[in-house]
C-alpha cells in the first residue's frame, strides 16, 4: 500500500470518534489517521477528510461494538475515551476496525497493539478515578454543603459520580473539574451537572498554593480541618521516614487540594 | 474544647500507629436507607504519611491506659507517658466528620486495656453500635478484639464491625513470655477460632435461612512483631502459615520493631533502625503464599531458615531450583509461569490469554509489562536462540544485582546522602 493513508479530523467526541469508524467501514478506508478539527498539523500527503458527528451512525456502531464485545470490554472502550488523548482515540479507532474485522472475539488478543493500548490507557484513566475517589476533600460550608475543587489528568468525574452518589446520600456535595469547567452537584435527590467560576471559590487557584476558599464556612470546619492535620502528623513514624515512596503515592500535583499537605509562601 | 480534643487525638493516634493494618477491603456493606457510607471493595487510601504508609482509617486507640505491662508495647503500664481516653461520643464525632469530608474509609478501634478485658471491650462495642444505629454509619469498621473479652461481647461486636483482628504479637510463644508475661498464643487463637466458627456457622445457616446478619464480612486478621526477638523467618513464615490455614485469617501483617523501650535491654536498643529491609522480604514471601502457589516450606525450611536479604524470596527460589527452568512460555501451564521471577499475576494471565493468538515473542513480553532483564535468564519464547549455555545460578545471581540497587540500599546505608 503506498500514497493511501487518509487524515480524519473530528471534534474529539465520543459521537464523532464512533463516526469516524462509521465512515471508515463505508468508504474503506481502514488505513486512517485521526486528527482533532482544532490541530494544525497537516500530513504532508495524507488526504484530509473532515468527518462531521452524526448521532445516528455513532449509535449504529456503538450497539454493533456492544454485540461484539463483553461488558467489561465496553468498559475499557470508554475508559481509554476519557483519557482525552489523541493516541488513544487512534487506538480505540483500530481497535474497531480490528474487532469489525475479525470473526472471532480479538478482545484479548494482547500482541495487537491497539488491544494492548487500551488496556494500558484503562489502567491509567483508572487510576485516576481512584485517585479522585480517595484524594478528593470537602469542605463544609455556612449552607451544608460539602464542597471541593479538583483538577485530575483525565476526564474521571463521570466516572466518580456512582460511587459518591453511593457513598453520601445525606448530604449535599458538589465535586467541581476547574480545567474542564463542570461539576457534579447532588441535592439530596439527583446528581445535576453545573457550572460556576472557580476562581471565586478558591482564591489560590492561579498562584498553586494550597486551596483557601473564600466562602463562608460551617463553623466546626476550621476545627476538623485541623484535628485531620493533627492526626495525619500524628501516624507518622519518623523512624521509618521515606519521601520518596510519600511523593510516589501522593505526587505534587495533588498536594494543593489535599488539606493535610501545606502549600504556602 | 477544641485544644482538648487535638490533644486526646495527638496521644491516641500516636499511640496507635504501630498497628499496620489500615486494609479497608474486602467488605460488601451497602449503604441503606439514605444513611452515610458505604464501603468500597477494594477499599481506598485517602493519603499517605512521610513514612510512604497508606492513611485508609481513622485509626486510634481508645484509651492508652494499660494494665498490662509488654516491653515492646508503647502503651506498656510502666512506661511514662502521657495518658488520655476519649469519650464514646467524641469517638464518634470524629469518625462522623472525617468520614463526611471524605478524609477516610472508616474507623480502626484499638484500646489498651483499663481495668478489664470485658470493661474495655464493652466501651468499644458501645461505640460501633452507636455508629451503626444511631448515625446508620456503614463505613468500614475494624475493630481489634482485647484479648480475654467474654465470647458474648466478640459475638456481638462481630455484627457490626467489618474486620476484626487480635495480635499474636511475636512469632514464638518463648518470645511473647519474655516480653509479654499476661499474654498467651493460646488466648489469642481461642479468640481467632470463636470469630472463625461462628462465621463457619452463619455459612451453614445462609443455606437454609434467607437472611443472616452481616458477621464480620471482611474476615480476621493479626499481626507479629519481627526483629524484637531472635525468631528466624521460618518460625515467622510458618507461624503465619499456620494461621492462613487454621483460622482463615485475610491477612498476616509484620512489622518491623521499631525500639521503643529504653529500659529493657533484651529489646533492641532504642535508635537503631528498624528492620524494614526483613519486612519487605516477609511481606513478599506472604504474597508468594498467598498469590503464586507457593507451599511455605518452598520459601524457607530447616536448610534454609532465613530470607536471602539480597535478592527477593521468589528469585531465591528459582535459583535455588534451576532444574525447574528455562520455562517454556509457550507452552508450560499458569502456575508454572506465575513462578518466573519477573512475571507477575497480571502478566502471567495475559501470557496465557495472548498466546492463544499467536506464539509468544520477546518484544510482546516487554509490552505486557513482564521485567525481561530479570525473566530473561529462566524462560525461552518462540524467538529465543535455539542454543543456549546453561547458565549457573551464581552467575545469574550475580547478573541480576549488577543490574539494579535495591531501593532499600541508600536508606540502610550507613554513608550519609548529601542530596545530589
Amino acid at each position: 500500500m503506498f500514497n493511501d493513508e487518509v487524515a480524519y479530523y473530528f471534534d474529539g467526541s465520543m459521537v464523532g470518534l464512533l463516526s469516524c469508524v462509521f465512515r471508515a467501514f463505508q468508504f474503506k478506508e481502514l488505513q486512517v489517521r485521526l486528527c482533532l478539527n482544532d490541530a494544525a498539523q497537516h500530513g504532508l500527503f495524507a488526504d484530509k477528510i473532515e468527518v462531521s458527528s452524526n448521532d445516528q451512525y455513532a449509535e449504529r456502531v456503538w450497539s454493533a461494538l456492544q454485540k461484539k464485545l463483553s461488558s467489561a470490554s465496553l468498559r475499557q472502550f470508554y475508559f481509554a475515551y476519557l483519557s482525552e488523548s489523541l493516541d488513544a482515540y487512534q487506538h480505540l479507532f483500530n481497535y474497531c476496525i480490528y474487532v469489525f474485522s475479525s470473526h472471532s472475539s480479538v478482545e484479548k488478543d494482547y500482541s495487537n497493539p491497539s488491544v494492548l493500548a487500551i488496556a494500558q490507557w484503562t489502567k491509567k484513566v483508572g487510576r485516576e478515578k481512584h485517585r479522585m475517589e480517595a484524594f478528593i476533600r470537602f469542605k463544609k460550608t455556612k449552607d451544608e454543603l460539602f464542597l471541593s475543587l479538583v483538577r485530575p489528568d483525565f476526564n474521571v468525574l463521570p466516572l466518580i459520580q456512582s460511587h459518591f452518589k453511593r457513598r453520601y446520600q445525606d448530604q449535599r456535595w458538589l465535586i467541581y473539574d476547574e480545567k474542564r469547567k463542570f461539576g457534579l452537584y447532588y441535592d439530596l435527590q439527583e446528581v445535576h451537572e453545573v457550572s460556576l467560576e472557580a476562581s471565586e471559590v478558591d482564591r489560590n487557584l492561579k498562584n498553586g498554593m494550597s486551596q483557601s476558599f473564600q466562602l463562608e464556612l460551617d463553623e466546626q470546619e476550621v476545627l476538623y480541618d485541623q484535628l485531620w492535620k493533627d492526626y495525619f502528623k500524628s501516624v507518622n513514624i519518623t523512624e521509618r521516614q521515606n519521601i520518596k515512596l510519600h511523593v510516589q503515592y501522593l505526587p505534587k500535583r495533588y498536594w494543593r487540594y489535599l488539606n493535610e499537605k501545606l502549600i504556602e509562601y | 474544647m477544641s485544644d482538648r480534643i487535638r490533644e486526646k487525638l495527638q496521644i491516641l493516634a500516636d499511640a496507635a500507629k504501630y498497628d499496620v493494618s489500615c486494609s479497608s477491603s474486602g467488605s460488601d456493606r451497602k449503604n441503606k436507607d439514605k444513611g452515610l457510607g458505604d464501603a468500597s471493595h477494594s477499599g481506598i487510601c485517602h493519603s499517605y504519611t512521610e513514612d510512604g504508609r497508606c492513611v485508609s482509617l481513622l485509626k486510634i486507640l481508645f484509651s492508652n491506659v494499660c494494665i498490662f505491662d509488654c516491653a515492646y508495647c508503647v502503651s506498656r503500664r510502666s512506661n511514662d507517658v502521657q495518658r488520655a481516653a476519649f469519650t464514646v461520643q467524641e469517638v464518634v464525632d470524629l469518625t462522623i466528620n472525617f468520614y463526611r469530608r471524605n478524609y477516610i474509609e472508616g474507623l480502626f478501634l484499638s484500646s489498651g486495656i483499663f481495668k478489664s478485658a470485658d470493661h474495655t471491650m464493652e466501651r468499644m462495642l458501645q461505640v460501633v453500635k452507636k455508629l451503626r444505629l444511631e448515625e446508620n454509619f456503614n463505613g468500614y469498621i475494624h475493630l481489634k478484639t482485647i484479648p480475654g473479652a467474654s465470647p458474648e461481647l466478640i459475638h456481638e461486636a462481630g455484627l457490626y464491625a467489618d474486620r476484626m483482628s487480635i495480635n499474636l504479637e511475636m512469632p514464638t510463644e518463648i518470645g511473647l513470655k519474655t516480653f509479654a508475661p499476661e499474654k498467651s498464643h493460646q488466648e489469642v487463637q481461642k479468640d481467632l477460632g470463636l470469630v472463625r466458627d461462628r462465621l463457619i456457622q452463619l455459612k451453614d445457616e445462609r443455606q437454609i435461612i434467607k437472611h443472616v446478619p452481616k458477621y464480620v464480612p471482611a474476615g480476621q486478621t493479626t499481626q507479629m512483631v519481627v526483629g524484637a526477638h531472635q525468631e528466624s523467618d521460618q518460625d515467622v513464615l510458618f507461624m503465619a502459615d499456620k494461621h492462613y490455614k487454621e483460622f482463615k485469617l485475610k491477612r498476616v501483617y509484620f512489622s518491623g520493631y521499631i525500639p521503643i523501650n529504653t529500659e529493657n535491654n533484651h529489646l533492641p536498643a532504642v535508635g537503631s533502625a528498624p528492620p524494614l529491609l526483613r519486612e519487605n522480604r516477609l511481606y513478599q514471601s506472604d504474597w508468594l503464599m498467598r498469590f503464586y502457589g507457593f507451599q511455605v516450606n518452598e520459601i524457607v525450611n530447616e536448610k534454609h531458615p532465613n530470607l536471602d536479604l539480597d535478592v527477593d524470596p521468589k528469585l531465591s527460589w528459582a535459583l535455588r531450583h534451576p532444574e525447574q527452568f528455562p520455562v517454556d512460555l509457550n507452552r508450560a501451564d499458569y502456575q508454572m509461569i506465575l513462578r518466573v521471577p519477573g512475571i507477575g499475576v497480571k502478566s502471567a494471565k495475559k501470557i496465557v490469554q495472548a498466546r492463544r493468538f499467536g506464539k509468544i515473542h520477546i518484544d510482546l513480553l516487554k509490552k505486557l509489562g513482564v521485567a525481561y532483564q530479570r525473566a530473561k535468564f529462566f524462560i525461552r519464547c518462540e524467538d529465543s536462540p535455539k542454543f543456549q549455555k546453561e547458565l549457573s545460578s551464581s552467575f545469574i545471581r550475580q547478573q541480576i544485582l549488577t543490574q539494579g540497587s535495591s531501593k532499600y540500599v541508600q536508606q540502610l546505608s550507613p554513608q550519609l546522602s548529601l542530596g545530589f
